[in-house]
């Protein structure tokens, strides 16, 4: 589904990716692991088209993402739950899905479907989402990258900052997607919230890709952990 | 794009016709006032979608004002066109030209976005200058009376002027709320609150900008055109920076991203410099001094304070 070849990238002259590949197939939940800096992020811009690629390319079922412009991306299928949320503050919740659900054309049938995995955001519909809670936002964010029906999701730490019941919300929402055959590409820092969820685990180490192993090679291996994340 | 419809409505077309009712009881000298406040709110409105909705912040408007008054202007004077036509040369000029200026100034944003619709408005206003043989440079010209006609309605008449001015201001005013309502309109806001967030969902924001400069372009064109018409006279005061700079305090004072916030302020700050410098030569000071109390106190201006602090469905 998508294929990362031999990618380099960064900013300016600072070069964070060097010759980084990953496949990510459909109906997976492929995670990446690695430690502060060592160019997860960066690797999701790359992705999203906002960060001009050094060399290399990216695929989406054949399309080259990295040939389009950034706002044709979203529109090839690839829906992008940035790290810190970024929701539209000011909006309410139910502006903030208009304006997702209005990206690709999406109606009513696609806002019912969201609002159903996400019960809770039918009750906060009017309020602003700077006033919902850091489970609420992260809910909402993912609420709003699905408004777009994405054959890909990007999810950046979605599991930063919060509680576990909604560590667990969320689990099912991307366990639910993977089920619908959506491929699911996932960055993290907790190895607990990884081996919950993952098919595959996939490190980088300074922009560099290292080993991708079974999510349960994972959980009997804990030295390739330690290894990569010293923890 | 916040707030119940029914309500927002209900209040908008209320101011309306309050505007339209206090004609007849006001002395002539409001009269004439309240038909100026309102050309100059529709050109604060115009304002407002790309600073209050869009967020890019021009100093450069006043070439869209003036593209309006000179268009509608030159048609007059040098092709002896009638006032009906000339409205449409006055809007295609500022159509074209916002079109022209935003795809360049689009290229830059923040502060070098700023500078470069300040340059693009000071070139405009030396170009006046320059084809002083036309445009009669400094001085300006005046639109004579029987120019001023259209059909059977003489503009230079002060209850006809009134209602031109207000059926302007009113298109505009409802233009904004329903574009606001729309998907054009909440994708505006979108840009406002995240540009990149709102690229990486899927819309073009360049080209959303584009409009948002054109819309706002052709507003203040508009509200450019009906000056001339309105009072007769065409200036290349009116291409200064200083009506680049009105717009802007006139929608801070207001309110930026209200819909009626761009009128309060305009009538704010008409009526606070017409009375302070009834008081003092030095009226630019208390009309400082009350600024500063402004921004301090109620930093999203008068109707955004209102909104953040009593009635949030306020559009």
């Amino acid at each position: 589904m998508l294929r990362i070849e031999a990618v380099d990238a960064g900013y300016g002259r600072a070069q964070v990716l060097r010759r980084f590949s990953l496949e990510v197939a459909a109906g997976e939940v492929l995670c990446l692991l690695g430690r502060n800096g060592a160019g997860k992020t960066t690797l999701m811009r790359a992705i999203m088209g906002h960060l001009p690629l050094m060399g290399g390319a990216i695929r989406l079922e054949g399309v080259e993402l990295s040939a389009l412009p950034p706002h044709e991306v979203p529109r090839q299928g690839v829906g992008y739950v940035p790290q810190g949320r970024r929701l539209f503050g000011d909006l309410t919740v139910a502006q903030n899905l208009a304006i997702g659900l209005m990206a690709r054309g999406q109606g009513e049938e696609t806002r019912e479907w969201v609002l159903g995995l996400f019960p809770r955001l039918r009750e906060r519909l009017g309020q602003r989402a700077r006033t919902l809670s850091g489970g609420e936002q992260q809910m909402l964010a993912t609420a709003r990258a699905l408004c777009l029906r994405p054959r890909l999701l990007l999810m950046d730490e979605p599991t930063e900052g919060l509680q576990p019941s909604m560590i667990e919300a969320i689990r099912q929402v991307v366990a639910r997607m993977r089920d619908e055959g959506v491929g699911i590409l996932l960055v993290e820092q907790r190895i607990d919230a990884v081996l919950a969820i993952a098919d595959r685990v996939a490190f980088i180490e300074n922009g560099r890709g290292g080993e991708v192993v079974p999510a349960e090679q994972l959980r009997r291996d804990h030295a390739l952990v330690e290894r990569y994340l010293g923890v | 794009m916040r707030g119940g419809g029914a309500r927002a409505w209900t209040l908008h077309l209320a101011v309306l016709v309050l505007l339209l009712a206090v004609q007849f009881v006001l002395p002539a000298y409001h009269h004439g006032n309240l038909a100026r406040i309102m050309v100059l709110a529709s050109y604060a409105v115009g304002y407002n979608i790309l600073f209050g909705y869009t967020g890019l912040l021009s100093l450069g408007h006043a070439l869209f004002f003036a593209a309006g008054m000179y268009g509608l202007g030159l048609a007059i004077k040098l092709g002896g066109w009638a006032a009906g036509p000339a409205i449409v040369a006055g809007l295609g000029a500022g159509l074209l030209l916002s079109l022209a200026v935003g795809a360049l100034a689009l290229r830059t944003s923040g502060v070098a976005f700023m500078i470069v619709t300040l340059m693009f408005a000071q070139a405009g206003y030396l170009a006046i200058l320059y084809f002083g043989a036309f445009t009669r440079g400094d001085e300006g010209f005046v639109i004579p009376r029987e120019a001023r006609m259209i059909m059977w309605l003489d503009l230079a008449d002060a209850a006809t002027r009134y209602f031109v001015a207000l059926a302007l201001f009113a298109l505009c005013l409802l233009f904004c709320l329903w574009l606001m309502r729309q998907p054009l309109g909440r994708a505006l806001i979108a840009i406002r609150e995240n540009e990149e967030r709102t690229e990486m969902l899927g819309y073009d924001t360049f080209r959303l900008k584009l409009v948002a400069v054109a819309i706002s372009g052709t507003m203040s064109a508009a509200a450019g055109a009906a000056y001339a018409l309105l009072f007769g006279y065409v200036g290349a005061s009116f291409a200064a920076v200083q009506y680049s700079i009105l717009p802007l305090l006139w929608v801070l004072v207001g309110g930026a991203g209200t819909v009626l916030g761009p009128f309060l302020g305009t009538l704010f700050m008409f009526y606070l410099i017409d009375i302070a410098s009834g008081l003092t030569t030095a009226y630019m000071m208390i009309a400082g001094v009350v600024l500063v109390m402004i921004t301090l106190f109620a930093r999203s201006g008068l109707l955004g304070e209102a909104r953040r602090r009593l009635w949030g469905w306020l559009p």
